[in-house]
């Protein structure tokens, strides 16, 4: 049997590194690589829409080239701020292989632990106006009056934004895998 | 590979009527199921050069923390009962007064200048691991009136898949907050006595410290690629 979850909260903070927010930082695993250089910003809300200025979310994403682990480390974890929000600096990812002979649009894959999340919650951030967005595998499970949730705007050039909702009205669609 | 589904029965419900965090954060929604794709099997890589370990913090910047040190100790396995090497495993904990070395906790005990409360440690290629703290102290919580946390020991596994990512807590055998505690008892029967860890007079030390075992098991991976969503 696999050993349950439970909530990370409400102290995780002792293992807040908030250099891992940026994964192309000075002397880090990433520096020196190439590509495209975006952040990635979003409030998490909860089912009030008042904002959870607690929570910690953990991305995890391929490099340029699309590939996990092959010359960019993709992980990160960011504490979202008094305002709710979380900022990261990283790459945009490539297109990576899906089931079958799929390609999968360009994504990041976002997990949110907080203090009330039982077990953390997982889901992804791909970017507007995309063409693989079209026949992405994952986003074509997902209802499509939900799907825009998913989907990461771009607020100016290279900076993406994607809020999180945990509950209620255009609540983010949460994956389970 | 794809990971096994997570079974029934063994996880708390992300809505939880006795914990009063969960009411506005739990998704109203069912999470969509999708199959492991690349994104969900792979993980990252962590390694002991660039995630140094840290696998003493009965002690900080040469000095003894205050409280009963202890040893813990246990092994990572997946649900095919395979060891897990190389899990990257995050542990953190309140000191021994059940105070946290944080601005945001005011709980009205005192910190220890020599208690850090954090560790990293990584299973070694049999899927075993070992950390030395000190038992840390039950804290208030204003969950409801009187609400105590059971002593507990928080732990983040990263095993081979982001799949397997999993946050946890240990707890100590025999502590009468366990029955009281609606974290604790928003995990199934069943499920819920494994995160209780076992006194092991293995694992203690001569003349130096108290063993405990706590054993976790990752998901395991499907025999066949899972081509559609369940
Ligand atoms: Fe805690």
């Amino acid at each position: 049997m696999i050993t349950a979850s439970q909530t990370s909260g409400p102290f995780w903070h002792l293992i807040d590194f908030p250099e891992w927010a940026d994964l192309l930082r000075a002397g880090g695993p990433n520096d020196g690589v190439a590509g495209s250089r975006i952040t990635l910003t979003g409030t998490v809300t909860d089912g009030d829409g008042a904002v959870c200025p607690d929570a910690m979310i953990e991305i995890w994403q391929a490099g340029p080239d699309g590939a996990y682990e092959a010359g960019f480390h993709g992980f990160g974890r960011c504490a979202t701020d008094a305002q709710g929000r979380f900022r990261f600096a990283t790459l945009k990812p490539g297109p990576v292989p899906g089931p079958g002979n799929s390609l999968q649009a360009p994504h990041i894959t976002l997990a949110i632990f907080a203090r009330g999340l039982m077990h953390h919650l997982t889901t992804r951030a791909y970017f507007a106006g995309e063409a693989l967005n079209e026949t992405d595998p994952i986003l074509a499970l997902v209802p499509e009056g939900r799907r825009g949730t998913l989907i990461a705007r771009e607020a100016s050039p290279g900076h993406w934004n994607l809020d999180i909702r945990l509950q209620g009205d255009h609540e983010t669609v949460f994956l389970d895998i | 590979m794809s990971f096994r589904p997570i079974p029934p029965g063994v996880f708390p419900p992300m809505d939880l009527p006795s914990y009063g965090s969960t009411h506005k954060r739990h998704p109203d929604q069912a999470p969509v199921r999708i199959p492991h794709t690349l994104t969900e099997t792979s993980a990252p890589r962590f390694t002991s050069s660039a995630y140094p370990e840290h696998l003493d913090m009965s002690r900080h910047n040469g000095r003894e923390a205050m409280g009963e040190r202890i040893i813990i100790a246990g092994r990572v396995t997946d649900e095919d009962g395979r060891p897990q090497p190389g899990v990257m495993l995050e542990v953190w904990q309140a000191n021994a007064a059940g105070r946290y070395q944080l601005d945001r906790d005011q709980h009205d005990a005192p910190l220890d200048p020599n208690f850090s409360g954090q560790a990293r440690v990584f299973t070694d290629a049999d899927g075993n691991w070992s950390i030395t703290t000190i038992r840390p102290g039950a804290y208030p919580w204003r969950n409801h009136h009187n609400a105590w946390r059971p002593v507990h020991v928080h732990f983040g596994l990263h095993g081979a898949g982001f799949a397997q990512r999993l946050v946890t807590q240990m707890y100590f055998p025999g502590d009468p907050l366990l029955a009281l505690d609606p974290i604790y008892q928003g995990v199934p029967e069943g499920a819920r006595e494994r995160l209780v860890a076992k006194f092991d007079l293995d694992v203690t030390r001569p003349e130096y410290a108290l063993g405990y075992r706590f054993d976790m098991v990752l998901r395991g991976r499907l025999a066949t690629p899972m081509e559609n969503p369940a």
